[in-house]
């Protein structure tokens, strides 16, 4: 369960959402620049919101008027991010098992292999992130992400900077990501097409502000 | 072949010595002073700045000598030093190091600097997402990404610490066994008649060491651009 109330002022927009959602996977859906990274940034906790409250599963991670504000790491919150932002100083093994070392928990080779193989990713573990293409990136972020053991991953156009080649390679990898991960999913995109393969549940985002929120129909407005 | 005379040899082995430790004791601190510079914004970083860069455009023999009445033993801090901790500069070897650590550290941050400037921040945003908090993010991230400049950092200040001679000579004297480097032995050779024979062979020393440190650091330098660009 998810739930957001924020406003933010960033320059010429002011975002001013609200919206909540139980579903397995939520989309965010709108035009570029209408305000949808700033959001999730505001749910990642990379972004510190004006005003507002932002519960995850009965925890809240911040909220203006009791000035909590839970910092970004010790949040759960995992982020896919448009342009992947693997670390190119360790190898694809180093990248999945980051989040992990850094929360302190244990090994676990049987999820481990799991979400190798749901992305698959197996072939490039050795590898380092720059001998790596657009699609086989993003798939490693997501598995690094997943491999943190986030309670919510928030996808923010993960395919923005693939060719409609690479991105038909990834949709599938989503779809099993909804439905075998267990991990409640935030999904930001302006293309209805992925959301409607994806998504249950669409918030859509206009000028910094939520004019529509419901089933994939919302995506006809 | 080159045959080197005994104090010859004392003189390269205390310029090696005087270096290496000039080097690794500034590092943490030049880490620090990098990152600082490179990252926060605060009253008077214009003349932290300046500071750091001071011994780069002072002439040498005002820092040697800036030293001397500091922690010279007739000092009041140089003595406070000598009588509390048994820490002595003055005419000791450390106090060479010393000097080749102030004269050289402007020289150590700049790359370093340079270096976590060019860090990309969203990678280290990316690690607080992943649970790193924002000591693992500079030890697992940043200082890894920044490592050339490290090197590079690294490098430069041994080079000036190894061929420091004004500063030092003034604080510490030119005492053979005891502060005397190579530097200050090629001195002290063109002071005396038939001393250009000896002269000469440190130079040649002074050239080759050099010369390994550069192609060393060249090595090192492309063995961790591969690694930290990911190729």
């Amino acid at each position: 369960m998810l739930a957001v109330d924020v406003v933010k002022r960033l320059g010429e927009i002011k975002v001013e959402a609200s919206f909540a959602s139980g579903e397995a996977a939520l989309a965010l859906f709108g035009p570029s620049g209408a305000g949808k990274t700033s959001i999730v940034s505001m749910i990642a906790g990379l972004v510190t919101p004006d005003r507002g409250r932002i519960v995850v599963d009965g925890e809240v991670l911040f909220d203006s008027d009791t000035g909590i504000d839970v910092p970004a790491h010790r949040r759960a919150v995992g982020y896919v991010f448009q342009d992947g932002r693997l670390f190119p100083h360790l190898t694809v093994a180093g990248n999945l098992d980051y989040g992990r070392w850094m929360r302190g928990l244990p090994r676990d080779p049987a999820m481990q292999k799991r979400v190798v193989e749901m992305l698959g990713i197996g072939a490039l573990l050795p590898r380092r992130p720059g001998t790596l293409s657009g699609g086989e990136r993003q798939r490693v972020a997501i598995g690094r992400a997943l491999l943190m053991r986030p309670r919510l991953l928030l996808l923010d156009e993960p395919f923005a900077s693939l060719d409609a080649a690479r991105k038909a390679e990834i949709v599938p990898y989503l779809e099993r990501l909804r439905d075998q991960a267990g991990v409640p999913i935030v999904y930001v995109s302006h293309d209805p097409a992925e959301i409607r393969r994806i998504a249950t549940h669409v918030v859509r985002i206009a000028a910094g502000r939520v004019v529509a929120s419901g089933g994939v129909d919302v995506l006809e407005g | 072949m080159l045959s080197l005379t005994p104090e010859e040899w004392t003189a390269i082995r205390l310029s090696l010595r005087i270096a290496i430790w000039a080097t690794l004791v500034a590092l943490p601190f030049g880490i620090a002073v990098a990152w600082v510079l490179a990252r926060k914004t605060f009253w008077g970083k214009t003349l932290l700045d300046g500071l750091v860069h001071l011994p780069l455009v002072l002439p040498p023999v005002v820092t040697g000598y800036l030293l001397l009445i500091t922690l010279g033993r007739r000092a009041p801090l140089g003595a406070f030093l000598a009588d509390n901790f048994g820490i002595v500069f003055s005419f000791r070897w450390t106090g060479a190091a010393l000097a080749c650590g102030l004269m050289a550290f402007p020289l150590l941050v700049r790359p370093i600097r340079l270096s976590f400037e060019a860090v990309d921040r969203r990678l280290e945003q990316a690690a607080s997402t992943l649970g790193a908090s924002r000591f693992w993010i500079f030890f697992t991230v940043t200082l890894p990404l920044a490592l050339p400049g490290v090197i590079a950092g690294m490098v430069l200040c041994f080079a000036k610490a190894l061929g420091e001679f004004g500063a030092t000579i003034t604080f510490v004297s030119n005492i053979p066994g005891e502060t005397q480097t190579i530097s200050a032995a090629i001195y002290s050779y063109t002071q005396v008649p038939e001393g250009d024979a000896g002269a000469l062979r440190l130079v040649v020393v002074a050239t080759l060491i050099a010369m390994a440190a550069l192609i060393a650091s060249e090595w090192l330098a492309r063995r961790v651009g591969r690694r930290v660009h990911g190729a």
